[in-house]
């Protein structure tokens, strides 16, 4: 896909304007927030929860090697194959590989960010084989030719118009309104695909250790589908998604659904233990493993560590006030939101992605909802800081804070300067003491007026009281 | 009125905003601060808490700011300030330096001190008898409250004010909805990404005028500048203050923005 991170303000100015937008992207703002906050009181216990996760995690993160190893000889045991890929390219040409290898067509694919990441879709219709999006959302978006604009509700940019449009252009049926009547359409269309794809590819919430198994949750169904059916099913994950055992999975899961959607439980939670056993009723003959690095290895080593303990569930973007203005497209990239804003610069390079860790206000609410505790605003000030070494930061703002900075490490100066300006803008505000048209300000008054100060500053006021009171 | 020698000794941190857009709120934290037994000076060395520089990414020059303020402050039993941003700011002051530099347990005893203002006297000196000054103007209105993200998520500042406000005759607090969502100020944010601080301080201004109250409070001056500048853009009557000001009895000015002459009339 193509990189647009570059045009952050731009792409988010256009957003701004987009009355479709808007309205789906109010429906965002109300519904998650609010179903998770229903969920987390119905578990006193949340966040004892989350503290455990957080630990937990920590400990994966620093015995990784190990647990992806136990992991893969468990895989290997129950007959399946694991793929050790470092690279988006690595991965993308050993799946295309086995796919060759079974003379695939066409593959399902259930909904899987990390496929996203490694843009596999475009590689894979590059060479002749016909990958079809099984999640609704992920389908009427591959009908329309778009990427998602969040991590587990890939379509929530769209309206019902929209996806009514859409069937309507695809599927030559009559036009309707009726999500129950859209939803038909798109299984009678997915059903054939399904019983007719070579290959079925599904991402993994979690890997466990101890089993070897692979789980996704859903809540449509249509991932047992694509990993059941064909004779071969791909899992598609990344390396931090390994977790010890199927007890520890749980936790996560518990958290997982009620962080993301505000569900107690996902509905479908779908383990996959290798291909089908002797006796076994349904299953895939071959059954692989592709884990994907693109980076993460290197995040262990360096202070954006604690991002790998995240587990997609998207509550950071969901409370997020800067996602909830201009939706996730804007950033420009897979990943949007917080959790974006701080792997995108790590995935695609900080040049590119200079422009996420940089918008946010650092309210810190997506830090108070994240079910891992990763605190997000902390990394994205690492990004700043690493941008402001690398001489990346905008000249203006480079500028405008070293002339800030040069005033602020000399008190005496700083005073000169703070009465100057108090007095400038006190000028500039007249009777009306406000200001609506401010030079070299005009991003706050373009939009807003700015109260002009009320007196002196106090500094001068607090002299001059100080002498009053001694002289007196 | 306690004026023995156990006094607390405070060093008002005034903050760049409230030093230059509204001494009011620096006079009415003092006043407070007074009010409740403390003696408090103002250190003139100190400027900014460096947060700007903080957020650019320029860790050099905010461990400058960093050491100034720290000296600044030093011998003071507690600093306090009218703003849970800056105070917040200072508590990340043990993040500039490593382990071994001595300035680190400098900025961690830095840390223990700095109070915002409805905190340390909720929280530090326990007040619960707390009382506006009798011979201030009586203010008589509905009150709705911002809570500003710093204050609010850094340092646990929810319920102090609200308590403060409680023992004030004649408030009626009427919340508005999402009073914990960002009003899109964010330091220098709001000129990098001014078409989004926009959006937000927008959906701000709507939430504050459904509530229906008269006065919109908060304890960041940030905020309230934006969210004053916002209100009176789009035509809204509603009037800001900083909360110190109700709290301290000092409402007879004029609120943010507003000119002399209106609140004379009125």
């Amino acid at each position: 896909m193509q990189i647009t991170s570059p045009d952050f303000k731009q792409n988010a100015r256009i957003a701004l304007q987009d009355v479709g937008l808007q309205k789906a992207l109010g429906n965002v703002k109300t519904g998650f927030p609010h179903k998770r906050a229903t969920a987390m009181a119905r578990l006193p216990e949340f966040d004892q929860l989350r503290d455990e996760a957080r630990d937990l995690k920590n400990h994966i993160i620093e015995n990784l090697d190990l647990y992806l190893e136990a992991f893969e000889s468990k895989v290997l045991e129950n007959g399946g194959h694991v793929h050790w890929c470092r690279t988006s390219e690595d991965a993308r040409k050993t799946i295309l590989k086995i796919c060759q290898e079974k003379n695939a067509k066409t593959v399902t694919k259930g909904k899987s960010m990390v496929t996203e990441e490694i843009n596999l879709n475009e590689y894979l219709e590059a060479n002749g084989v016909t990958p079809v999006e099984t999640d609704l959302g992920e389908y009427i978006l591959q009908l329309r030719g778009e990427h998602p604009s969040h991590i587990i509700a890939p379509a929530i940019h769209l309206n019902l118009e929209d996806v009514s449009e859409t069937f309507h252009a695809n599927h030559h049926k009559p036009k309707s309104m009726d999500p129950a009547v859209l939803m038909q359409e798109a299984r009678e269309e997915l059903r054939n695909k399904f019983v007719a794809a070579d290959v079925g590819i599904t991402g993994a919430n979690f890997l466990v250790a101890e089993t070897g198994s692979s789980i996704i949750v859903t809540n449509e169904g249509n991932g047992d589908l694509t990993q059941i059916l064909p004779k071969t099913h791909i899992v598609v994950t990344s390396i931090e998604k390994v977790v010890p055992t199927l007890e520890d999975m749980t936790l996560f899961l518990r958290l997982l659904a009620r962080s993301a959607t505000g569900q107690e439980f996902t509905v479908y939670n779908t383990l996959s233990t290798g291909p089908r056993r002797e006796g076994d009723q349904d299953g895939p003959e071959d059954y692989h493993v592709v884990l994907v690095d693109n980076g993460r290895s290197e995040m262990i080593a360096s202070e954006l560590r604690e991002m790998l303990r995240c587990i997609r569930c998207a509550a950071c973007m969901n409370h997020c006030p800067v996602y909830g203005a201009v939706g996730g497209h804007s950033y420009g990239w897979v990943y949007p939101g917080p959790m974006g804003s701080v792997l995108t610069p790590q995935m695609i390079g900080i040049e590119k992605g200079a422009l996420l860790p940089n918008a946010s206000t650092f309210c810190g609410k997506c830090e108070s909802v994240c079910p891992v505790r990763i605190p997000l605003p902390k990394l994205m000030r690492y990004w700043r800081r690493n941008e402001f070494e690398k001489h990346l930061t905008p000249k203006a703002a480079r500028w405008g804070i070293g002339v800030w900075g040069f005033f602020a490490k000399r008190p005496a100066l700083y005073r000169q300067l703070s009465s100057f300006s108090n007095l400038a803008l006190r000028t500039l505000g007249g009777k009306k003491a406000r200001i609506n048209k401010l030079p070299l300000a005009s991003g706050w008054t373009d939009g807003r007026d700015m109260p002009a100060p009320s007196g002196k500053t106090f500094m001068q006021l607090w002299s001059e009281k100080q002498k009053n009171g001694a002289s007196s | 009125m306690n004026t023995n020698k156990n006094q607390p000794v405070v060093g008002l941190f005034i903050t760049c905003l409230a030093d230059l857009y509204r001494p009011e709120v620096g006079f009415a934290t003092v006043k407070l601060l007074e009010q409740s037994g403390c003696r408090v000076d103002v250190p003139t060395q100190q400027t900014c808490c460096g947060q700007p520089a903080f957020n650019t990414g320029d860790y050099s020059t905010t461990a400058d700011i960093a050491r100034q303020t720290i000296a600044a402050f030093d011998g003071f039993e507690y600093v306090v300030a009218p703003s849970g941003s800056c105070i917040g700011m200072l508590h990340h002051y043990p993040e500039l330096f490593e382990d071994n530099d001595p300035w680190k347990a400098r900025a961690e005893d830095l840390k223990k001190r700095a109070f915002e203002i409805t905190s340390f006297l909720v929280d530090v000196l326990k007040i619960d008898d707390f009382k506006v000054d009798s011979n201030a103007p009586a203010f008589n209105g509905s009150v709705t409250y911002h809570d500003s993200c710093s204050g609010l998520r850094e340092l646990g500042i929810k319920a102090q004010p609200r308590q403060l406000l409680a023992k004030v005759d004649g408030v009626e607090l009427k919340e508005m909805e999402e009073s914990e969502t960002c009003c899109g100020f964010g330091g220098t944010f709001c000129v990098k990404y001014p078409d989004i601080s926009n959006r937000m301080v927008g959906n701000k201004t709507q939430n504050i005028v459904d509530a229906g109250a008269k006065t919109l409070l908060g304890g960041d001056l940030g905020c309230l500048l934006n969210m004053a500048g916002k209100l009176q853009r789009e035509g809204h009557a509603v009037e800001v203050r900083h909360v110190v000001e109700i709290l301290a009895g000092m409402t007879d000015q004029p609120a943010l923005g507003e000119a002399q002459s209106s609140v004379k009339a009125g």
